[in-house]
């Protein structure tokens, strides 16, 4: 509770340093607009319904790019693991791929796929996919091989070997490989959206772009801010949990509380 | 932390598991000229040569040598995790040919999985009996738990635990799915003198309560002694089964005892005449 309120008096400190800024008129209110300007504009775009329709766009090419990137990633990661000649071809491919940044990927999926969802989908499954595909091989070759010696022994077999014993082993570098994912995924996504307008759907990316082009500065820093809170909130929601999860069973926490 | 511990089965017992906790017959096993060079990069490495060797129902087998002289190795090949390059393995008149849970194995390292709890651990090898309910797993991982008094503690975490109760874990769980042999690979060898005095007492009950054939590998000749029916001793370089002990104490034994000490030193003895090599062997 205590640190809730530490860091509720940080971000009000934050806001009242923003606005103190502001009202010291350094810079001009075209360039850093007072943030009740950004909250007027939130208010707004929420009111006519664009900063919900962005959000849906972006957040559903986001999670079924994402969704496919997992779904592909964790298998081929596994069999690269499991065969030396997929180590050795597929799994140096990723190698290699996940070191290009994943905005590269912009240009190559226009050409083909044109100004499509398609597109979109590409960029953000080539984003995570590459490292799911490292951290779960990763994870796997990390494995001690006695847990699998003991199950053989209890008389766990083949697939079920792979699924008990060296998937959940393996689970604290894939989960890590999912959170580098999300994370390319994402910054890959905006990047997309920042670039190239698609008629099927105004992401947030676009909105930002529009708000450059409109010099409306206040529409940008709040996209910004929706952009931000989205990450946060995945990172609390989903990633946050896992890990303490992961943390707690494996004794691995650093956290004192 | 001595517990006491009943052995009767909970009253609430379904059939299923008062069926799945009978006592199944002790293993019997003839090891026959068994043989094993490993390839290294500094050459061939003859683990074993012509291992012989015939264990009793529910006879309780030391392995006992230098380390390094292939203890291990016999271990695993009788388990079924690593294949001979010749020679056989019969348990119960059938070829060993891949590892099965009618023989267990109990590593040094205690080998649980982290990702599961106490109670998680004991049920792993129990999930693999289709004909059981959860509910009667449960049930049945419970009594092994107690068994080795660990009741309190079956939804803790595997770090969460010392050393000596890991090794109590991992010995339910080698229990739990009512193997005929338990293979035990120095399970006690990295724990603190006055725990591992507490597990003697406790394997020699569990023993005698539960009626398996046990073959126990160690370096340690005091521990070979106040747990074996019989002691072998192994030589280095190639490994090779050198001698045997009788141990004509009566259980339960202590490790402290004065004729237990008299059988210690005598293997001792044996063992320091036929060391080629720079083996350790502790007292
Ligand atoms: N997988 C392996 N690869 C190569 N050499 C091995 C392997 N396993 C065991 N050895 C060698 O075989 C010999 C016997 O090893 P081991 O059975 O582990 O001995 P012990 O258990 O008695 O200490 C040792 O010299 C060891 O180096
Ligand atoms: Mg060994």
């Amino acid at each position: 509770m205590k640190r809730f309120f530490l860091s509720l008096l940080f971000f009000a400190g934050l806001l009242l340093l923003w606005e103190a800024v502001v009202r010291m008129h350094i810079w001009s209110p075209v360039l850093l607009p007072a943030p009740i300007k950004v909250v007027e504009y939130l208010k707004s775009a929420a009111a006519d319904g664009t900063l919900w329709q962005a959000i849906v766009v972006t957040l559903k090419r986001l999670l079924l790019g994402y969704a496919i990137g997992l779904i592909g990633g964790v298998p081929l990661g596994l069999l690269t693991a499991r065969w030396n000649v997929l180590h050795d071809t597929i799994g140096t491919l990723a190698l290699g791929l996940q070191t290009l940044p994943s905005v590269c990927w912009v240009p190559l999926a226009l050409l083909w796929f044109g100004q499509s969802e398609a597109a979109m989908l590409f960029v953000v499954v080539m984003g995570t996919l590459w490292s799911v595909v490292i951290a779960t091989d990763t994870g796997v070759r990390h494995v001690p091989p006695i847990y699998r010696r003991a199950a053989l022994t209890m008389g766990s077999k083949n697939l079920h070997i792979w699924l008990r014993v060296i998937l959940p082993a393996a689970l604290p570098f894939i989960v890590s490989g999912m959170k580098q994912g999300w994370a390319f995924a994402w910054r890959s996504l905006m990047a997309a959206e920042i670039f190239v307008t698609i008629l099927s759907g105004f992401g947030l990316g676009q909105l930002l772009h529009y708000g450059r082009e409109l010099n409306a500065m206040d529409q940008v820093i709040a996209i910004m801010f929706v952009i931000v809170l989205i990450g946060l909130l995945a990172d609390k929601t989903f990633f946050a949990p896992v890990e303490r999860f992961l943390h707690r069973r494996w004794g691995t926490s650093q956290e004192a509380a | 932390m001595y517990v006491t511990r009943t052995f009767e089965l909970p009253p609430s017992a379904s059939s299923s598991v008062r069926e799945e906790l009978q006592f199944l017959p002790p293993s019997k096993l003839t090891v026959e000229s068994v043989s094993k060079t490993f390839k290294t990069r500094t050459g061939p490495v003859q683990a074993l040569d012509k291992v012989s060797l015939q264990v009793g129902e529910g006879e309780f087998v030391c392995l006992v040598g230098a380390s390094g002289c292939g203890k291990s190795t016999l271990l695993n090949i009788i388990a079924g995790l690593e294949k001979p390059d010749s020679g056989t393995v019969t348990a119960d008149g059938l070829r060993v040919l891949e590892p099965g849970r009618e023989r267990l194995v109990m590593f040094q390292e205690s080998a649980l999985f982290p990702w599961l709890d106490v109670l998680g651990n004991v049920l792993f090898g129990l999930k693999m009996k289709p004909h059981l309910s959860n509910k009667d797993r449960k049930q049945v991982a419970r009594y092994y738990l107690e068994l080795v008094g660990l009741t309190r503690f079956e939804r803790s975490n595997i770090h969460e635990l010392s050393g000596g109760m890991k090794q109590r874990v991992a010995l339910a769980r080698a229990l739990a799915p009512n193997p005929r042999m338990l293979l035990m690979d120095e399970p006690f060898a990295a724990l603190d003198a006055l725990t591992r005095e507490q597990l003697y007492g406790d394997l020699q009950q569990i023993w005698e309560s539960r009626r398996k054939t046990i073959i126990f590998v160690t370096h340690n000749v005091r521990e070979a002694a106040c747990l074996g029916d019989r002691v072998l001793l192994f030589s280095p370089h190639p490994g090779r089964i050198r001698e045997e002990f009788l141990i004509k104490l009566p259980r339960q034994r202590d490790i402290n005892s004065t004729a237990l000490a008299e059988y210690a030193s005598r293997i001792m003895a044996s063992l320091k005449g036929f060391k080629e090599n720079n083996g350790e062997v502790a007292e």
